[in-house]
Order: C-alpha cells, then sequence, then structure tokens
C-alpha cells in the first residue's frame, strides 16, 4: 500500500478528495440540521447549467485554463444559489408549496444544463476540453490536479474557520430562529451565511463527486454521524471523518479500477456507513436496545 | 399604565394573503397577558412581528425604552411543537443558549455563563437532567427548560407560545406560580393561551384577536361573553384557512 503514497497523481487525488468529503460531510450538517436536504440536491443539480454557462463563456473569451476553473466554480456557484433565491421567491409569492417549486427549480435548472451541455458536446469543431465536462455528471476524483486542490482548499477552508468562529450563532439559527431573534441576533444574515457556506459545501465536490449525486456527500455523513452522539460538535467532527475517509478510499478505488465515475463509488461507501450507524448504533441503532436518543 | 409593547397599525401577509389586519394594541407593563383567539388568528405571527421574524406589510411594532435598552430584552417560548427535538443538543446546552445575545458572534460562553445556567436550571427544579439529550424531556420538562432559559437570558419580556400546552396541571401551576414572581419583579410576560376557563384567574390583561383586533383591555372588563363569542365565533366560517 505504501506505493500509493508514493505515487504523486494518487497523493493528489488522495489529498483533494480528503478536503472535499471532509469539508462537505463536516459542513453537510447545517445542510441536514437544517431539513435543507433537498434545497441542497436542487443546488448541486442546477449548477450544471452554470459549470457548462461559464464554460462556455471561457472558451468564447479564450481564457487561460486556471482561470477557467475558478471560472467554473463561480459559475457553479451562481447557478446554484439562484435556484435555491427563486425557490424562495416562488414559495414566498404563490401558493406552491416548496417541494413543488423545488422540483420545478430543479428540473428548470438541470434540464437546460443537460440541453447546453449535449449541444456543446456535439458541435464542430468542438471546444477544447469539452469532453471533461461529462465528468461534472458523476464525478472523476482522477483527474483532480494540483492546482484542483488549492482551489478547493481557497474556498473550503474560510467556510470552515468561519463555521468554527460563528459556531453559536450558526448553531441557534439553525435551532430556534425566533429565540435567536429575541437574543438580538440578527438572524436574515446568518441565513444567509448558512446558506453560503451551503453552496460552497457543494461546488467544492462537484468535480469529484458530480452534480447528480454531490448531495449524498452532502447529507449522509451527517445523518450517519447523528446516529452516534448528541451533541453537535462531535456530529459534525465525526460526519467530516465519515465524509473524508469515504471520498479518499472511493476517489482511489475508481482511480485505480477501471476508471469507474468516482460518485457512485464514494456513495455506496457512504451508504455503508449510514446503514451500519443506523442498525448498530448505540441507544438510537435498529438493533439496539435502549431508549431514544 | 405603560405600555411595554405597543403596535401601530400592525399588517402581515404570508403569499399577498393578510393574516393580521390593522392591529392597534398595548401591552402593558409588569402584567402578565393573555392573547386569545382562534386558531389561525395571527397569535403566532404577532409574536413573530414584534421579535421582527417577519416584516410586516404595514404598521410598525414599539418596544419600550425599558425593555429595548438591551438587545437581547425578548425572550421568546417557541410553541414546543414547532422545535426540532431531536436536534443534537442536552438540556445545559439548551439553556447556556439564553446568554448567546451577550457573547460577540465569535465568543464562547465562559464560566459566568454556565454558572448561570445551572443556577436557572435549578430554579426550575431541573439540575439533574443538564446531561439529558433534550429529546428525553417529557412536555412539562421542556417547558421548565425553556423558562429556565429565559432566565438566563434575563430578559425583561417573555413572549409565551401556548406554553400549557399538553403539560399537566401541577406543571402548569408551578410554573405560573414562578411567572407570577417574575411580574413581581417587573417582568412584563405575554402568553398565547387556549382554556379560556382559567383567563380570569391567569391574566391582568387581555388581547382578544381574530387576524383584525377584537378587543384589548384589563380582564375584568374585556373577557366578556360577547368580545370572546366576536373573537371565536368567526372562528367557525376561517376554519377553512390557514394557521399563523
Amino acid at each position: 500500500m505504501i506505493w500509493l503514497f508514493e505515487d504523486h497523481t494518487i497523493r493528489t487525488v488522495m489529498l483533494g478528495s480528503a478536503l472535499v468529503g471532509g469539508i462537505s460531510g463536516g459542513l453537510g450538517c447545517f445542510a441536514y440540521l437544517n431539513r435543507q436536504s433537498l434545497v441542497g440536491d436542487v443546488i448541486a443539480h442546477s449548477s450544471l447549467l452554470g459549470i457548462v454557462v461559464a464554460f462556455l463563456a471561457g472558451g468564447t473569451f479564450g481564457l487561460p485554463d486556471g482561470l477557467s476553473l475558478w471560472l467554473l466554480m463561480i459559475g457553479a456557484a451562481v447557478a446554484g444559489l439562484l435556484a435555491a433565491l427563486l425557490t424562495q421567491f416562488v414559495t414566498h409569492r404563490t401558493r406552491l408549496p416548496k417541494d413543488a417549486a423545488l422540483g420545478v427549480m430543479l428540473a428548470i435548472f438541470f434540464g437546460s444544463g443537460l440541453t447546453l451541455l449535449r449541444w456543446l458536446q456535439r458541435r464542430s469543431p468542438p471546444l477544447p476540453g469539452v469532453a471533461g465536462l461529462d465528468d461534472y455528471l458523476f464525478g472523476m476524483a482522477a483527474a483532480t490536479t494540483s492546482r484542483d486542490v488549492l482551489i478547493t482548499a481557497a474556498l473550503g477552508l474560510p467556510m470552515v474557520i468561519l463555521a468554527v468562529f460563528a459556531w453559536n450563532r450558526l448553531k441557534i439559527v439553525t435551532l430556534d430562529a425566533g429565540f435567536a431573534s429575541g437574543l438580538g441576533v440578527r438572524v436574515a444574515v446568518w441565513e444567509v451565511v448558512i446558506q453560503i457556506v451551503l453552496v460552497v459545501s457543494i461546488v467544492i465536490g462537484l468535480q469529484i463527486v458530480g452534480v447528480i449525486l454531490m448531495i449524498a456527500l452532502l447529507i449522509t455523513p451527517a445523518a450517519a454521524a447523528r446516529q452516534w452522539t448528541k451533541h453537535m460538535g462531535p456530529m459534525t467532527v465525526l460526519a467530516a471523518a465519515i465524509g473524508g475517509s469515504c471520498a479518499v478510499l472511493g476517489a482511489v478505488i475508481s482511480s485505480l479500477g477501471v476508471h469507474l465515475p468516482t460518485g457512485p463509488v464514494i456513495v455506496l461507501l457512504l451508504a455503508a456507513v449510514f446503514l451500519a450507524s443506523v442498525l448498530f448504533a448505540p441507544r438510537r441503532g435498529l438493533l439496539t436496545f435502549g431508549s431514544d436518543a | 399604565m405603560t405600555a411595554a409593547i405597543r403596535t401601530s397599525q400592525l399588517t402581515v401577509a404570508y403569499a399577498s394573503k393578510p393574516v393580521l389586519w390593522d392591529v392597534n394594541l398595548e401591552i402593558p407593563d409588569r402584567t402578565i397577558t393573555g392573547i386569545l383567539g382562534p386558531n389561525g388568528a395571527g397569535k403566532t405571527t404577532l409574536f413573530k412581528a414584534i421579535l421582527g421574524v417577519v416584516k410586516p406589510l404595514e404598521g410598525h411594532v414599539t418596544v419600550s425604552a425599558k425593555h429595548a435598552a438591551r438587545r437581547d430584552s425578548i425572550a421568546y417560548v417557541p410553541q414546543r411543537a414547532t422545535i426540532d427535538w431531536d436536534f443534537p443538543t442536552t438540556v445545559f446546552d439548551l439553556v447556556l443558549m439564553g446568554t448567546y445575545g451577550r457573547l460577540k458572534w465569535f465568543q464562547r460562553p465562559g464560566s459566568a455563563e454556565r454558572d448561570l445556567t445551572a443556577e436557572a436550571l435549578e430554579r426550575v427544579g431541573m439540575q439533574q437532567y443538564g446531561g439529558r439529550q433534550i429529546n428525553e424531556l417529557s412536555g412539562g420538562q421542556q417547558q421548565r427548560v425553556f423558562l429556565a432559559r429565559a432566565f438566563v437570558q434575563q430578559a425583561s419580556v417573555y413572549l409565551m407560545d401556548e406554553p400549557f400546552a399538553g403539560i399537566d396541571v401541577s406543571t402548569e401551576r408551578a410554573i405560573f406560580d414562578i411567572l407570577t414572581e417574575q411580574r413581581e419583579v417587573g417582568k412584563t410576560i405575554v402568553m398565547v393561551h387556549h382554556d379560556l376557563s382559567t383567563v380570569p384567574t391567569y391574566f391582568d390583561h387581555v388581547v382578544l384577536l381574530n387576524r383584525q383586533l377584537v378587543a384589548s383591555g384589563p380582564t375584568a372588563s374585556t373577557f366578556t361573553s360577547e368580545n370572546v363569542q366576536s373573537a371565536f365565533g368567526d372562528a367557525v366560517r376561517m376554519l377553512g384557512g390557514q394557521s399563523s
């Protein structure tokens, strides 16, 4: 196994996956506890449209590779955020229930993203790098470069630091917004912060996990970790550990094997951890006895 | 009598459907005030407007200078059903949250805050439950914990949304006694309440609400059968409406 760590490519892939899995898995706890799993899924799917549009823009203006990667991330974040905001707008202004609004938004953004993607791929002459866009559907860890790792860290680590410092604010706004308001906490501001944390946690994982399954990396570690602890801090650390280790393992398996897409492999590993947690966790597990905690 | 909270022409709407319509009312300082009205009358929305969680379409809420001096002066006790009791936190941590308003956003509670929390838990008789997960409590215990959180907050106004729903009579009496003591030391308590039979015993002041203000004033002169009739009589027609 030692050779794994000596191979530069594999080391980069592992480092990138560890970062993405740890950050998205840990910060996913806020999405889980805010009941925003579906919102997260809509953001992830919708970001495809942003990726494709950003790619098109980058290709048209002939941006250098380094810049275009940032551009893709920004495109993904903007499209994801837009879908989330539009959902909120529709829910407030119409009688449409929230789940229907989410479904409609996902269909519109993901549908147009896919259409645009296929159109781009059939175009001739093909834009350079267009084949790589497919990887954003199901993820491709093997393609991770040191620059990707750097971008992931540059985007993700500030969110982690923010979450650590603003921990109490984020926690109280999540649990009881009305009470937080009575404390003088600016709930609206912190809700925007939570939304930004959510979007960044999703966007950084798109290259490795893909838009379709990204929600699993966001929510499954949190759901599994919740079974083992009754404190939010340990839950977040455990979720980060689960997300990180499953992402690394999944990335290595997919990179070494027959080049399976990485997303599905990671999701299968996460599912196994989740299943074990739901079945065997002390007190809460289905196969364990004791009071519900 | 001075007003702790005053609303003028307060109108709140969800999805352009008015929930509160042109409500002018005063909640006098140092009283226990009951907010009465049928389901969907806008009682919870009134609280949310006072807290600033929902923005009024028109009108405004004024909190008296005495209570607005500190930004964390309003303790909100939500309806128990609206809280995610499976949230990963313990009783002690939940009560400790009452101190968060005094701390900067990046600060952690220290030993002074922890001492206050332990004291508050003792006051409501919940000291031995500090380490419990919040979903391991009975309804009455949950209500005591909320009260302890309000103590720790050192709030001067308590907004309590149906604190007595689904709890036993002895706990209700115990909590009510604590609230009476709080009024004596200068606090203002505002409570959404459903059991009309206890209204004359509990409240100094009542507000009858059904989207519009029906009546507001001292219990003896305001809690009359005509007023109750006109607040709740409409409920029969309103039953199809959405709850607030």
